[in-house]
């Protein structure tokens, strides 16, 4: 538990800078997996006729689901699956990770045959402190999601609970 | 029956979904999300062992609000919002209900929007993720 933590010059220089795009896949495949993991049971979400009889061109991405980011080892993540060199990085050795909000902004439909090119910012860092965990620094962080026709069809906002 | 904008009313309850994930099923979502932080399937992985447990992933928690509104919609619309805050972590293999209701019933430039307040409770009956949707009616 941290017992100080303050924000330096350093990790507010991080604010506002974007991250290299990367791209975010959308496959049948992936719809299926993400639904499973979730545990639905509509099939619209499984099976492509369903999907295309309720009105979609393909398997619709559940709600919350914004494609997969293409792996490639060395490059990404091992752990969270992103960009390794993607994301705005706020050097503050707090060891402890937890997700405090989304907000998720659909502007269009995404749907299984999408890429999408994911691009993210720091838009704000704040301290605050809670008696279990000690000072806790909140990152948020905004990501747009472009489809293949150039259309932004979500934008994104996370907060992180470092403490 | 598909939702429509005359059958909604402020007030109404969207029906509710009871879950209790194990450690097969946060698995899953693992490998669905992408989102392998040993912290939701791993107990020795430190930071489980200093909670006591692995916990619940809140974006697993965020989709279920989703999968509840969208199960509730039945594709007669679209979301155009989703969002919740993490209040409390869940434990695996332990009920929670996740559900709504509709807060408020209004036309913006010629959309039918519905806005819904949405959450999680756990089985002490604490709200866990609370959350709010913004949908979009076809009709």
């Amino acid at each position: 538990m941290a017992e100080q933590f303050e924000i330096t010059d350093e990790m507010r220089a991080v604010i506002g800078q974007e991250s290299p795009p990367w791209t975010h896949e959308v496959t049948t495949t992936s719809v299926r997996a993400f639904a499973r993991g979730v545990g639905y049971t509509d099939v619209v979400y499984f099976d492509e006729d369903e999907a295309k009889k309720a009105g979609y061109r393909s398997l619709p991405a559940p709600p919350t689901y914004l494609g997969t980011p293409i792996f490639i080892p060395g490059q990404s993540n091992d752990t969270f699956s992103g960009p390794n060199h993607g994301g705005p990085r706020v050097k503050h050795g707090l060891p402890g990770l937890l997700d405090g909000g989304t907000e998720t902004e659909y502007r269009g439909q995404i749907c299984a045959g999408d890429r999408l090119t994911v691009v993210s910012k720091l838009a704000a860092l704040d301290v605050r402190e809670s008696k279990s965990l000690g000072k806790m620094l909140i990152t948020t962080t905004e990501t747009s999601y472009t489809n293949q026709d150039g259309e932004v069809v979500a934008l994104q906002r996370s907060q992180a609970i470092f403490y | 029956m598909s939702i429509t904008w005359d059958s909604v009313s402020e007030g109404d309850e969207i029906g509710s979904l009871t879950k209790k994930p194990g450690v097969s099923q946060l698995v899953k979502y693992a490998a669905g999300s992408g989102d392998f932080n040993p912290l939701h399937h791993d107990y020795a992985f430190p930071q489980s062992k200093a909670l006591g447990s692995i916990i619940v992933h809140g974006r697993f928690k965020y989709a279920s609000l989703g999968e509840a509104v969208s199960n509730w919609l039945g594709h007669a619309g679209r979301i155009r919002k989703l969002s919740c805050q993490y209040r409390g972590m869940d434990f695996p293999d332990r009920e929670m209900s996740v559900g709504g209701r509709v807060k408020r019933k209004y036309e913006e430039h010629g959309a039918k929007l519905v806005e819904l307040e949405l959450w999680t409770t756990n089985d002490e009956g604490k709200n866990t993720t609370p959350g709010t949707a913004i949908v979009e009616l076809n009709a």
